[in-house]
């Protein structure tokens, strides 16, 4: 299954983590350091696989640079290296058409948004969704649902509070 | 306003958002700014997040998310304001409350136990956002107290829509490994759901969920082969075939009937497909599952070939993988791309030439050791620091594999240590000692050439300045006292163990110096104070170590080859004439003395034994000097009593202990080994005490004293020290910055082949070499000159191995494989029941199914003859069989809800198998 699923910018800053077994938060912040370290001293241009020993001997990390960003899928033997570049390819391509030309920023300031993204795409570990056109749409029905007028029942009550005290 | 730090109104209406505290964070620079600007919102959130108003609290719960996710700030405090979301009827606050949960519990928090029926009410919401929003999060953080109460909400699920029955599918494996019972109630639908060919997703996360299950026990499912047979020769999904590969990869090691059937459909795929991804997993599976087959083998390692020529260094990168698991029963695709292997070892790409070296490893046999080691070591003058290091590493690893299975020629292997800790950059200094000494212990016909290569190292006063080598002249120093009786000149080496620049070493290592001087010196004055009782005499009262533990039949020649090269090593009593006697115990003395005051008391204890015995050897020698006649009494003299005695006591050899050795020593009588220690606490705590006040009042006493005996040491050895120092700290530049030192004069040898690094013409230069070197030696062929006999390696009666742990698998996979098989042999009564008497049933099923293959064997055999390998014939078969089998699973359905008959269902696994 799938381990993690991090994006990293080259300053080793963390944009988006989402661990898929419980980790404390401080042994999330660990591998994420541990991870941009081993990603920092590798060259350009080669292979991006990586022999990663964070979740025991057979996990593998699969990374892929995007301008600014790393994205780093942490997985066991049980996917498939180039299957799983594939997702991440399709897991780009959806912010892709939600933002309109993701850069780093989107990311940053669209912290729900990209994680209902991933969520369409990886639940517990396994991979739900391969098509970023129906992520697409899923995404525009929840956009629509949070939207939805009757959640602004707010002022009744926040009066209510103010006046009850 | 509000007191306590309550929520305000005003904190509502100017409410910062996500976005004003992301902005917030990036216009605080990192550090002390930013984080006292989090802790600042952090005080904010803390306020709001109390808020009656669920657009503030989830708008704080936000920003907290935000923050304990990026940031790593606790928020484990705020789990209830999450919980308390998620029941919002706002979509949104819900959805926040959800992620925030998701984020941030773990198992533990009681706060969970709130969390159930919200999960329930949202797990059958006609909204199936809402719905995914339940499974995602209990995807992460589910218990065994939600599996089991949430099961009949998910096996409801497992039969809706598709949008969420892929996530409840994905989710039931979180489910299962919580709640081992779910299985019972789950399977069928999840089973059920292998068929969904409407939906590829669904059957992706139906495939994906079974893949993992089988990896844990894959024998369990192996009665579903059928299905996963179907979807193996139908789909066209290639994340599905994939999954399915990976399952058949499992069942075909336990089964190789199965294997048989399985492997032309997956050819086929490896013929066909253009996915890489796909034509790689099929590569995988038949190297590590499918390896008898030859011709699929012959087919895959094709394939690898095309990965390993390919651009991609992804591609090439995954070809080496492959090699590498084809390589322990196909050696012969390895030699076959050697040349791709070797010229990997000089990629740009760090995994590249990782793997290729795992490769190159693989190759080594005792025959062709010596030339691939050549190679490497060649290899690893010229890489970067890490790699030649990881170079040296597995060398070291692969040759000492079984207590040196590989080496025949120690002598080799010995100079190749002593080659490699030359070696610029060598930081594998530890596990070249303990090899040196190793061996030194093991092998007995090996000492003599240890001792030259020790001295080698020893009499370079260049080496002193890398400490990354000092463990390995800590056991140069130890071998060439141990066995200093194979040395050509011993006064030479303790010349070399005396000289200024051993300042450099630490003080441990200093102390293995002196102990091994004091050897020498014993042994010297042994050999000049009764020539007649040479070392041979004395060799030959004594007695081996352990009863019951014998070196070997050699053991009369070994003692006969002994005196030979004592004899012809150093000509006897000429070397030890008086004159050089004296010379030494001056030497000794004069260097030794500023020791005796150290402030180590390895080296002061160390430093008083070997003067103690110089001084009682000089006095007695030098009076004796002039009275030449009086020679002969040397044998009465105090020091030969004393040198005698010595010498018995150091020429007993050590030998390797077991790791078991303790264990056989039996327990005196009247010892007590397991006797309660509770008493020991109430003793313990007074001595803790005492041990912290006396440090407390200790250390600034001890700390000046340190300083001065720093400041002692360095007026003592003023004139040594400081250009010694300077050197060493020249030697550490240059050991970091080496490339930019021209090849000094010292390790000329290791260095003139040193090219500049990134000389592309000179790599593809020794690229070309190393194909050619490799060439010639990679062949797997006898040596012509290999005649030499192996010498005996010392090894224990039992493995010295540490003992290999039995791997259990998860409590968990069994119960969870136990329900599988009650449930796919439709065992009614045990649905039911309760935990443990159905585990026993589980077990008792088991049994059962190793029957049913017995049977299916037979009429295996029967019905050989009948499809006499016509492969149309077969896969019409194939069809009606599969037809067959949904029949029987129908009826496998009926028979669970009612009784039940195991006789049908044992005819339905089998058939297939045929």
């Amino acid at each position: 299954m799938i381990r993690a699923v991090i994006v990293i910018n080259d300053q080793g800053k963390p944009r988006l983590v989402k661990f898929y077994d419980y980790q404390p938060v401080e042994k999330q912040q660990e591998i994420i350091r541990n991870v941009y370290g081993v990603l920092c001293s590798r060259a350009e241009n080669v292979s991006n696989f990586v022999q990663d020993s964070t979740f025991g001997p057979d996990t593998r990390l699969v990374y892929k640079t995007f301008a600014t960003l790393f994205f780093i899928v942490i997985f066991d033997d049980s996917e498939n290296e180039l299957a799983i570049l594939d997702l991440m390819q399709v897991f780009v391509e959806t912010l892709d058409k939600c933002f309109g030309n993701v850069c780093e920023l989107d990311i940053v300031f669209n912290f729900n948004k990209v994680h209902t993204i991933l969520d369409e795409i990886i639940l517990g570990g396994q991979v739900v969704e391969m098509s970023s056109s129906e992520v697409v749409k899923a995404l525009d029905d929840i956009t629509r649902l949070q939207k939805n007028p009757n959640s602004i029942v707010r002022v009744p009550k926040s009066i209510s509070g103010w006046q009850g005290r | 306003m509000s007191g306590g730090g309550g929520p305000s109104l005003m904190d509502s209406l100017f409410q910062r958002t996500l976005d004003d505290l992301i902005k917030g964070i990036r216009l605080h620079l990192p550090g002390a700014a930013q984080s006292s600007f989090i802790s600042k919102s952090l005080d904010e959130i803390r306020r709001e997040i109390k808020s009656t108003d669920s657009q503030t609290k989830a708008t704080a719960l936000q920003k907290l998310t935000y923050l304990h996710s990026l940031h790593g700030i606790d928020m484990s405090w705020a789990a209830f304001h999450a919980v308390e979301l998620t029941s919002s009827p706002s979509f949104l606050h819900k959805k926040t409350g959800y992620l925030a949960a998701s984020l941030s519990f773990r198992p533990s928090m009681d706060v969970l136990l709130l969390l159930t029926n919200q999960l329930r009410k949202d797990l059958s919401s006609t909204n199936q956002h809402e719905v995914s929003l339940a499974l995602e999060c209990l995807s992460v953080i589910c218990t065994p107290d939600f599996a089991r109460d949430l099961t009949p909400d998910i096996f409801t699920l497992l039969s809706g829509k598709n949008f969420i029955r892929k996530k409840a599918i994905a989710c039931l494996l979180m489910v299962f490994s919580q709640y081992p019972d779910a299985v019972r109630v789950c399977f069928k639908r999840l089973v059920d759901n292998l068929e969904s060919a409407d939906n590829a997703q669904t059957l992706a996360a139906t495939v994906g969920v079974f893949c993992e299950l089988a990896s844990k026990e894959p024998r369990s499912y192996l009665p579903l082969a059928p299905e996963f047979y179907r979807i193996l020769v139908d789909s066209r999904n290639n994340w599905v075939l994939i999954k399915v590969l990976k399952i058949f990869a499992h069942l075909a090691k336990l089964e190789p009937r199965l294997a048989k059937k399985v492997v032309e459909p997956i050819c086929d795929h490896m013929k066909r497909s253009e996915a890489k991804s796909l034509v790689f997993e099929c590569v995988r599976a038949i190297v590590s599952s499918f390896y008898e087959f030859e011709f699929a083998v012959k087919l895959a390692v094709a394939k690898i070939r095309e990965f390993l020529l390919d651009s991609d260094l992804n591609l090439r990168y995954l070809g080496l993988q492959g090699l590498l698991l084809v390589a322990p029963n196909h050696l012969w695709a390895v030699l076959e791309n050697k040349e791709v292997v070797i010229k990997s070892l000089s990629d740009v790409d760090r995994n590249i030439k990782l793997e290729a070296l795992r490769l190159v490893m693989s190759m080594v046999s005792d025959d062709n050791v010596v030339e691939i080691c050549r190679v490497l070591i060649g290899y690893a003058l010229k890489s970067d620091p890490e790699f030649c290091n990881e170079i040296l590493r597995s060398m070291l690893s692969t040759c000492s594999r079984n207590v040196y299975e590989i080496v025949i020629d120690f002598d080799w292997y010995v100079s190749l240590l002593a080659e490699m800790a030359r070696i610029p950059h060598c930081q594998n200094g530890e596990e070249i000692e303990f090899q040196l000494i190793d061996i030194g212990m093991r092998v007995k016909d090996v000492r003599p050439e240890l001792v030259r290569a020790g001295r080698d190292l020893l009499i370079d006063p260049a080496l002193l300045g890398n400490p990354f080598i000092h463990r390995i002249l800590s056991a140069a120093a130890w071998v060439s006292g141990e066995y200093v009786k194979f040395s050509r000149n011993p006064f030479e080496i303790m010349e070399a163990l005396l000289q200024p620049r051993t300042n450099l070493l630490p003080p441990s290592i200093r102390s293995v110096y002196i102990h091994s001087t004091f050897k020498v010196l014993s042994f010297c004055l042994h050999s000049f104070l009764l020539p007649g009782k040479g070392v041979n005499s004395s060799r030959s009262n004594f007695v081996d170590i352990e009863p019951g533990f014998t070196y070997s039949e050699s053991e009369q020649e070994f003692t006969e080859t002994d005196h030979a090269t004592s004899s012809s090593g150093f000509n006897k009593r000429d070397t030890f004439t008086q004159e050089a006697v004296v010379n030494m115990l001056t030497l000794v003395i004069t260097s030794l003395t500023p020791l005796a005051e150290s402030h180590d008391v390895e080296i002061q204890e160390r430093v008083r034994n070997v003067l103690g015995l110089a001084q009682l050897a000089q006095q007695e020698i030098s009076c004796n000097h002039d009275q030449k006649e009086k020679m002969v009494d040397k044998v009465d003299l105090k020091t030969s009593i004393i040198i005698r005695l010595i010498n018995d006591a150091l020429s007993e050899d050590f030998g390797p202990v077991s790791l078991s050795a303790q264990e056989r020593v039996p327990v005196p009588n009247g010892l007590v080994l397991e006797e309660n220690l509770s008493k020991l606490d109430s003793i313990c705590a007074d001595v803790q005490l005492s041990i912290s006040e006396s440090f407390s009042l200790v250390k600034p006493i001890l700390l000046p004293t340190d300083g001065d005996s720093v400041s002692n040491q360095q007026n003592e050895e003023d004139s040594e020290t400081s250009p010694a120092e300077s050197m060493s700290l020249l030697a550490e530049h240059r050991k970091r910055h080496g490339l930019f030192y021209l090849p000094s004069d010292h390790n000329k040898n290791a260095s003139s082949s040193f090219p500049p690094a990134n000389d592309p013409n000179q790599r593809d230069n020794d690229v070309e070499d190393l194909v050619k070197l490799t060439d010639e030696s990679l062949v797997l062929k006898r040596k012509p000159g290999s005649n030499r006999p192996r010498p005996v390696v010392v090894k224990l009666d039992e493995g010295e191995r540490l003992p290999i742990t039995v791997k259990k698998t998860d409590e968990n996979d069994d119960l969870i494989s136990g329900a599988v098989r009650d449930v796919l042999l439709g065992n009614e009564a045990s649905l039911h029941s309760s935990n443990p008497s159905g585990r026993r049933k589980g077990e008792s099923h088991s049994k059962d199914k190793v029957e049913n293959f017995e049977t299916g064997n037979s009429s295996k055999r029967r019905s050989k003859h009948r499809n006499h390998g016509k492969y149309v014939e077969d896969k019409e078969e194939n069809s009606e069989k599969s037809k067959k089998k949904s029949g029987g699973r129908h009826k496998a359905r009926r028979r669970a809800d009612g009784g039940i008959d195991v006789a049908v269902q044992k005819q339905v696994i089998p058939d297939f198998l045929l």
